[in-house]
């Protein structure tokens, strides 16, 4: 069985034609997991005889006649998914003992239409971290280069779509979390509009920004995923209740007369030039197909790190005061009092990102700085918002680089952390605004490294989005590019 | 307005946010902080003068649901993550003597 070929949808049609059955399909991923992971370090948990066993019961439904776009599908979730029965770790020390006792409402709607969980991916502890380099679990190594960063936070899943060990991932995206690693690693990612995707279950960073979303080789592929995971669900109090909506049917909507625009402050100084160079070759793919490109201003575009890094801070610190080695997590061994035993498992359980976070949280919230910092930060938090509302009214998405810069190198921010937040300057605007965001591969560096080109749309359009880019992929064969096969003729 | 933060207000901070800190965090956190906010400081050039605060997406009033027990006692199921238990309850080192 050849993995590197397939879209969701020709699995699709092989599940229910009996071509292979998804116990099949899960052992064939399952062993090229087995053969790659060591070196990627994608997964940090896989469990084949609980994999197997659901996709037997997928078989059986099948056999049935039963069953939806994604019964039998082998899906990897990132480790911030709680899953029942499933070590759900979030990347953390302070979760290495943690075995769910219940379904996120995301597993609960892939486990409902059948899918099945193919493992628990490797990622940044809590999410926070562009690189991967923060995990517990150790690094993922970048696909194209292992010397390279995977980018994160939702690097395992990245990887792990890139190197073909899964179809499909579920990814979440805080401040670029899903567009950044799928730009490093070559592959599609959607993040869609906040409250879209409920976050039951879906280990809290920052409850205002985060929302979950999916990783895939292509477009298409996304679109035939993501009706599984938007839905309204009451416990989460920030789910949107809104119709069913088909993604697959309007995929192959025309370009023509469809308006770009191209934000002034994504293509200025601090894009390296053959970024610059991939995007701009994908500019010309668009205006071959039709497109109209148009200049747009986000005139408080380069105060969205400093607002997240107020916002994201001030939620997590709120967050993760849950983690207290009382009820579940990680406990210290020595300690005296009862406040000594919750500092010192908090001081255990935390790696060095987190703890810097809270602690920038903390102080972000303290008695004197609320109103100078936090209050502050949702003001301008309002004018980054506004700026992308105003730039829709004169087009219908926008485009630009997802990153700076291809896949850094492992150790290359240093130990000042900001280097390493500035490299979201372009995919934290689209957290803070609330919009749904993907990035596309666009090409390749001289190192052999992807491009991404990013997509963000006004809110609900995620499947103009997907059409926007299907287009382009139907033009292109970047998303079809697998690491470690050398370039195709 | 944060041109300092020193090692005692760094201990504050940790106290607050219930992390015990090594030397070695002591010693070099104040650096990293210096930058960060370095880089959060330049809020405050930004004139926000009458614009309101965007605390989410969208500023939609937050749902109620009625005050009813929605799920079942789980309680001996959550008890089996927990460190140490004893009876139904959570134990952690004494506090009153």
């Amino acid at each position: 069985m050849n993995l590197d070929e397939f879209s969701l949808r020709t699995l699709c049609a092989g599940l229910r034609e009996r071509t292979f059955s998804s116990e099949e399909l899960t052992q064939a991923y399952l062993q090229r997991i087995e053969q790659h992971n060591a070196r990627l370090g994608c997964f940090i948990t896989v469990d084949p005889e609980r994999s197997l066993s659901q996709a037997r019961a997928a078989d059986a439904r099948l056999a049935r006649g039963e069953g939806g776009p994604l019964t039998g599908i082998p899906v990897a979730h990132k480790d911030i998914f709680c899953a029942e029965g499933w070590l759900t770790t979030c990347g953390s020390r302070m979760l290495s003992n943690f075995v769910s006792p219940y379904d996120a409402h995301v597993i609960q709607c892939f486990n409902e239409a059948g899918a099945v969980i193919l493992g628990k991916t490797n990622m940044d502890e809590f999410a926070m971290g562009s690189s991967n380099e923060t995990s517990f679990y150790g690094p993922v190594h970048n696909p194209w280069q292992p010397a390279h960063v995977p980018g994160g936070s939702s690097g395992g899943s990245a990887a792990a779509v890139a190197a073909r060990l899964a179809p499909l991932a579920t990814a979440t995206d805080t401040g670029g979390s899903i567009r950044q690693p799928a730009a490093f690693c070559g592959i599609s990612g959607i993040k869609p509009t906040y409250g879209r995707v409920s976050r039951y279950g879906m280990i809290a960073f920052a409850s205002s920004l985060d929302q979950g979303g999916l990783m895939a080789p292509s477009a298409a592929d996304l679109a035939w995923g993501l009706g599984t995971l938007v839905g309204f669900d009451e416990r989460d109090a920030t789910s949107v209740a809104r119709p069913a909506e088909d993604f697959n049917a309007p995929l192959d909507s025309s370009l023509e007369g469809l308006r770009i625009g191209l934000p002034r402050q994504y293509f200025g100084a601090g894009v390296d030039p053959e970024v610059a160079r991939a995007l701009e070759e994908a500019l010309r793919v668009y205006e071959s197909r039709g497109a109209r490109l148009v200049e747009v201003d986000l005139p408080h575009s380069d105060l969205s790190v400093p607002v997240y890094y107020v916002l994201a801070p001030a939620e997590a610190s709120s967050n993760l005061s849950r983690y207290d080695g009382v009820r579940y997590g990680w406990r210290a061994q020595q300690y005296g009092d009862l406040n000594e035993m919750i500092a010192r498992s908090r001081a255990e359980g935390f790696g060095a990102e987190v703890k810097r976070r809270i602690l920038i949280g903390a102080y972000v919230l303290s008695q004197g700085y609320y109103d100078a910092y936090y209050l502050q930060a949702q003001r301008v938090r309002r004018l980054i918002q506004q700026d992308f509302l105003q730039a829709f009214e004169q087009c219908d998405v926008l485009m630009g680089p997802t990153t700076p810069s291809t896949a850094f190198r492992f150790g290359d921010k240093g130990s000042d952390p900001v280097q390493m937040y500035l490299s979201d300057i372009f995919t934290i605007g689209v957290n803070l605004a609330g919009l749904p965001g993907m990035s596309i591969p666009a090409g390749f560096d001289g190192q052999g490294l992807p491009v991404g080109l990013q997509l963000i749309g006004p809110h609900f359009s995620e499947a103009r989005l997907l059409a926007i880019a299907h287009g382009y992929q139907q033009a292109t064969d970047w998303h079809a590019r697998v690491p470690g096969q050398g370039e195709k003729a | 307005m944060s041109d300092s933060l020193n090692e005692s207000s760094l201990r504050h901070l940790a106290r607050l946010a219930c992390i015990e800190l090594s030397a070695g965090e002591l010693d070099h956190l104040p650096a990293q902080f210096h930058s960060i906010l370095g880089l959060i400081d330049r809020l405050q050039q930004v004139d926000t003068q009458g614009v309101k605060p965007l605390a989410q997406s969208f500023d939609l009033p937050l749902r109620l649901r009625e005050d009813e027990i929605t799920t079942r006692d789980q309680r001996a199921r959550f008890q089996s993550l927990a460190p140490e238990v004893a009876d139904g309850l959570y134990l952690v080192p004494r506090v009153i003597e």
